[in-house]
């Protein structure tokens, strides 16, 4: 986090002034380990067990947090009879179909749900699809996760002792993650291990909260999206959800990653994490929201009606009537993973024409970097909006495989267009940063010459394609006509971002179709066509006709909460699920820890923030059983978007590759896996194509020729891919070479030497970095055997123009094997080999990585069997 | 060592062994009549760093339609006037002298950029979109299920945009039937 997020690490140092405890966990040391109390170095891509492991500890000790545990998640709630935990099946859970590589999910539900279930969600992926490439059933879901039917009223027991209780499944889950096996499979001695459990179970509780924070180093692997559930069980277990000082903070490494997400530039979702629909699953708007939400679900996912039907009237103004499903049909049907890897390989297989690329450079930044730059090779036109010329601008004249000979520039065909881009302060509009808060930025200056902001290209590209289509009939075009696209500024061809803004927080339809007054909450929103609204959570940021993103009263004028600065969503909570953070009758957990509590006289929650829970509830209101939807949150069911109101530390639905987290080796490991005798993730998504091959693994032939284990990651000095800072004088001369980080140890055994070079190598590329022997990469003892690791940083590239510096990317490196539910990478763990030397020239290179592949014996099979049948199963 | 870099070239003995031994001599000194760029700046606004999501506040400090610096801003109550050394540099980030700002244009089979107006440009880009969007249009699936789309072109990038641009690119791309639209955040 110092490394990375500096300035934000500034509240870390705050806290450890104040006698908070720091520990770092991670396979380097870096800025932030300096600083900690702690650093626990452990080997990359084992953090499950880890994780795993304090479970254990919490369970067995009895540490958790029993008040806040029973009544705020489901550790009470039964589990289904025929459910089978990756105990019983050797690292799978019941519902398994080799064939196709998926879960049938049906047994993982709640008991008693059986007879909803069977009306909706349990779906499996149909018959058609491949298990490899084309899986998507959890792109279906948006951020709701799968439909909770029956979740109003399920089947407790508030002693915790009934052995199909979800607090009893987690402890037969998690019995076999013992401090031996953490040594075992992380490196991690059982002390070094067992001083962070400590810590972290007696910095938690009533007066005291602990606090996880993570980046892609958890995201980026093929189990990623369950190493974020490990780290949400332990804080549920703990009571450190919706309470100050708690949380798992994601920390999000662009400007406004995190309004892409909500107001998503992603395939799979709508603003506001309403999914994309479906061909197999949505036909109309009714059937859509049946697998969205449910009539015997709790909480505010039931007004999802009201959400779509906003965002179709923002989009389609008038022509959207309750006649028409407000246009529902107008929206594209999505039929797979549609995500950037998987358009990667389309392009290589000229599926793919067009390509526009916006503040991003994936010939250096995304995984696998070759195929990013072959793909692009196979498009007929690419346009390129950048402040630099960047990699992925000039690819076709000196990318790589240019220079290897490989590619000719004058057979490449395709045509790129490079628009200069507006910078941050010659525009005006919104960031939403990493704790969801949106800050207005103001224009100071004219972008220079053709420059422009992407709003400015994308109203004038909408405006000329919509003149050249004014005059079709054709039924495909009608979207697009039918599109409200008035964002002019007093007759200038300059679009305003205030009006866009505008539209995206939402309005009351007047009854002549334009727009009335704007809304102040998401709640106002209605499913009948009298409101519009382009992003439901973002509604409130123009609240009273204010823009509430511009806020700026400073910091030391308000209370330490700074409420008045900038927007978070929703209606600027600043802790999400904040009810947590008083006891079941509504008084704060400690005088110290109070934040939202009920003020009974008032008959109103009050506090710190603004209260995430119906303002009028009180503690002791318990609706009927089975009421569905706002009304049916009780009083004591803080988790108010979750179908159960309660915090899920088993899910029951959402995931595809099981309700709990299980450790999985990464697809290239080191070692067999210790746990199970299943390897790695059954349900991972493998991408076999020759010019994707896989490293063996563990003890498979061929896996000896790459022994050691590479983890990527940034510096303070550069962003990413370099776009925004390879180019920049100062930041070059702090961080000018790509190097390699490697610990005596491993220096000695393969002749390294401190300044010189070294070639790293994979079965996807050959790079070639400066040497940096140090301490800072400690050899790890896993499996009874020295695990050596190299840490690679990612931000050069070859190629582009003007660039301060440049060097291989280690990017390259990287090969695609994906996690099933959100389609990430795993970049975070990977098997190499590193060898003295610079690598062989531009045209020997493949020569080499050739080489390695026939000695290793590897083919487009290598490391892809999904399951892997053991002595039990 | 090399023999032209002795510990005898250090600052520190240089100083003491020459003729302003206390370092108070008119070469350490400011002038009197040093002002701050900061202060001759005709124009501040609020800002935010562009580059983590921490979200720093940033002053930014223009002067004849021209940035002449970005600093940290004090009232923010994330950073408290602090920049990383990425936040700090962003004056260069927007006054680079090898930031590109005309239109290129390169050619299928050409070795070489060309220039072209931005309007010719959004022109021909246009163009393309449409010319693909025919190609590649699905009306139905196999099974003459209703898809209404194109998967003939993609888009990546976003998470660097601000809100009001990530909403215009879904809106208008979804409103063409594109559906692979994908940014960082998936990476």
């Amino acid at each position: 986090m110092a490394e990375c997020h500096p300035v934000g690490f500034q509240w870390v140092m705050e806290a450890k002034r104040k006698g908070a405890r720091i520990i770092h966990i991670d396979p380097r040391f870096t800025r932030t380990s300096a600083v900690a109390d702690q650093h626990v170095a452990l080997r990359a891509g084992s953090d499950i067990v880890f994780l795993g492991g304090i479970i254990r500890y919490i369970l067995e000790q009895e540490k958790y947090f029993r008040e806040y545990v029973v009544a705020y998640t489901n550790a009470a709630t039964l589990v289904r009879d025929d459910f089978r935990d990756t105990d019983e099946l050797d690292g799978l859970f019941s519902g398994y179909d080799p064939e196709t590589g998926t879960y049938d999910p049906a047994s993982w539900a709640y008991k008693g749900v059986e007879e909803y279930a069977a009306a909706g969600n349990a779906r499996k992926p149909s018959a058609d699809q491949s298990a490899h490439t084309d899986r998507a059933a959890g792109d279906t879901h948006g951020a709701a996760g799968a439909v909770g039917h029956g979740h109003s009223q399920t089947t407790r027991d508030e002693t915790l002792q009934d052995p199909r209780c979800v607090l009893q499944v987690l402890k037969r889950h998690f019995a076999r993650y013992t401090p031996e096996m953490v040594e075992q499979v992380c490196g991690v001695s059982p002390q070094d291990f067992l001083s962070v459990c400590e810590a972290v179970t007696a910095n938690s509780g009533r007066d005291l909260t602990t606090a996880w924070v993570y980046s892609v180093g958890w995201t980026q692997h093929a189990v990623g999206v369950q190493y974020i559930r490990s780290a949400a069980i332990i804080q549920l277990l703990l009571g450190n959800m919706g309470r100050p000082g708690g949380g798992i903070m994601a920390l999000r490494g662009h400007a406004s990653i995190q309004g892409s997400t909500d107001i998503p530039t992603l395939f799979n979702i709508l603003p506001g994490y309403l999914p994309m629909p479906s061909v197999d699953d949505h036909p109309d708007m009714t059937a859509y929201l049946k697998t969205v939400t449910s009539d015997t679900q709790k909480g505010y996912w039931t007004h999802a009606g009201a959400y779509t039907a906003s965002l179709l009237k923002s989009w389609w103004g008038k022509t959207a009537t309750s006649d028409n499903d407000y246009c529902f049909s107008y929206l594209p049907k999505i039929s797979g993973d549609h995500g950037t890897y998987n358009t990667v390989t389309r392009m290589l297989d000229d599926q793919v024409e067009g390509y526009f690329i916006m503040g991003e450079n994936p010939a250096v930044g995304s995984a696998h970097g070759r195929m990013q730059r072959l793909g692009m090779s196979h498009l007929k036109w690419l346009v390129v909006r950048d402040f630099q010329l960047i990699e992925s601008a000039t690819w076709w004249k000196d990318g790589p495989e240019v220079r290897s000979g490989e590619l000719k520039t004058e057979d490449i065909d395709t045509e790129v267009f490079f628009l200069p881009a507006a910078s941050h302060v010659e525009k005006d509009g919104t960031f939403t940063q990493t704790q969801r808060m949106l800050q207005w930025h103001h224009k100071a200056v004219d972008p220079p010459q053709d420059a422009r902001s992407e709003l400015h290209f994308m109203w004038h590209l909408g405006n000329k394609i919509r003149a050249r289509l004014a005059e079709s009939t054709d039924d495909r075009d009608r979207p697009l006509l039918d599109l409200t696209w008035d964002y002019g500024q007093d007759g200038t061809d300059e679009p305003s971002a205030d009006k866009v803004l505008r539209e995206i927080n939402g309005w009351q339809v007047k009854p002549d179709g334009t727009p009335g007054p704007l809304l102040s909450s998401y709640t106002q929103m209605k499913d009948d066509g009298s409101t519009a609204g382009g992003c439901w959570i973002y509604t409130g940021v123009y609240a009273d006709g204010v823009n509430q993103s511009a806020r700026r009263k400073p910091g030391s004028q308000q209370s330490w909460v700074a409420p008045e600065w900038g927007w978070a969503w929703p209606s600027n909570r600043r802790i999400l699920y904040n009810r947590a953070s008083a006891d079941p009758q509504g008084r704060p957990w400690s005088e110290r820890k109070a934040y939202v509590w009920w003020d009974e006289e008032a008959g109103s929650w009050t506090g710190h923030d603004v209260p995430d829970f119906p303002a009028d509830r009180a503690p002791d209101f318990r609706p009927e059983p089975g009421t569905a939807g706002p009304e049916g949150i009780a009083g004591d069911d803080p988790f108010i978007m979750q179908s159960d109101g309660k915090g899920w530390l088993f899910a029951p639905t959402g995931l595809l590759d099981g309700p709990l987290p299980a450790h999985y080796e990464p697809q290239e490991s080191p070692i067999r896996n210790p746990l199970y005798s299943q390897q790695s993730n059954p349900t991972r998504q493998v991408l076999k194509r020759k010019d994707n091959l896989s490293n063996p693994s563990a003890d498979a032939p061929g896996a000896q020729d790459f022994p050691y284990v590479f983890t990527t990651y940034r510096l303070t000095e550069h962003h990413t891919a370099g776009g925004m800072s390879r180019w920049l004088p100062y930041l070059s001369e702090l961080q000018p070479q790509f190097f390699c980080e490697v610990s005596p140890a491993l220096a000695a055994e393969r002749g390294l030497v401190n300044g010189d070079w070294a070639t790293i190598v994979t079965a996807r590329s050959a790079v070639e970095a400066r040497v940096l022997v140090t301490d800072r990469i400690r050899p790890l003892t896993v499996n009874g055997r020295t695990v050596h690791q190299v840490g690679l940083p990612y931000h050069w590239g070859q190629g582009g123009k003007g660039a301060v510096v440049e060097g291989d990317s280690a990017n390259d490196l990287i090969g695609l094997t994906l996690d099933p539910n959100v389609h990430i990478q795993e970049a975070k763990a990977a098997t190499c080999d590193i060898r003295p030397g610079r690598r062989p020239a531009d045209h020997q290179v493949r020569g080499m990585v050739e080489d390695y592949i026939s000695r290793a014996g590897i083919t487009v099979e290598t490391g892809n069997t999904l399951h892997e049948k053991g002595d039990q199963s | 060592m090399s023999a032209g870099k002795t510990f005898l070239s250090w600052p520190v003995l240089r100083q003491v062994t020459g003729s302003d031994r206390l370092g108070r001599g008119a070469a350490a000194k400011s002038g009197e009549d040093w002002t701050a760029r900061t202060r001759t700046a005709d124009k501040v606004v609020q800002s935010v760093c562009p580059y983590c999501a921490v979200g720093c506040g940033q002053k930014v400090y223009a002067k004849d339609g021209k940035v002449i610096q970005i600093e940290g801003d004090p009232d923010s109550p994330i950073s408290r006037g602090r920049l990383c050394p990425k936040g700090s540099a962003s004056e260069q980030l927007v006054n680079s002298p090898t930031r590109q700002t005309t239109v290129l244009y390169r050619r299928p089979h050409s070795t070489e950029w060309e220039h072209l107006d931005l309007d010719t440009a959004t022109d021909m880009i246009a163009d393309r979109v449409v010319e693909s969007r025919r190609r590649t249009w699905q009306d139905t699936d196999e099974q003459g299920r209703i898809l209404r789309r194109t998967l003939g072109f993609a888009h990546l990038g976003g998470a660097t945009l601000d809100n009001e641009e990530n909403y215009l690119i879904k809106k208008l791309f979804t409103a063409l039937g594109a559906i692979q639209i994908e940014n960082q955040a998936r990476i």
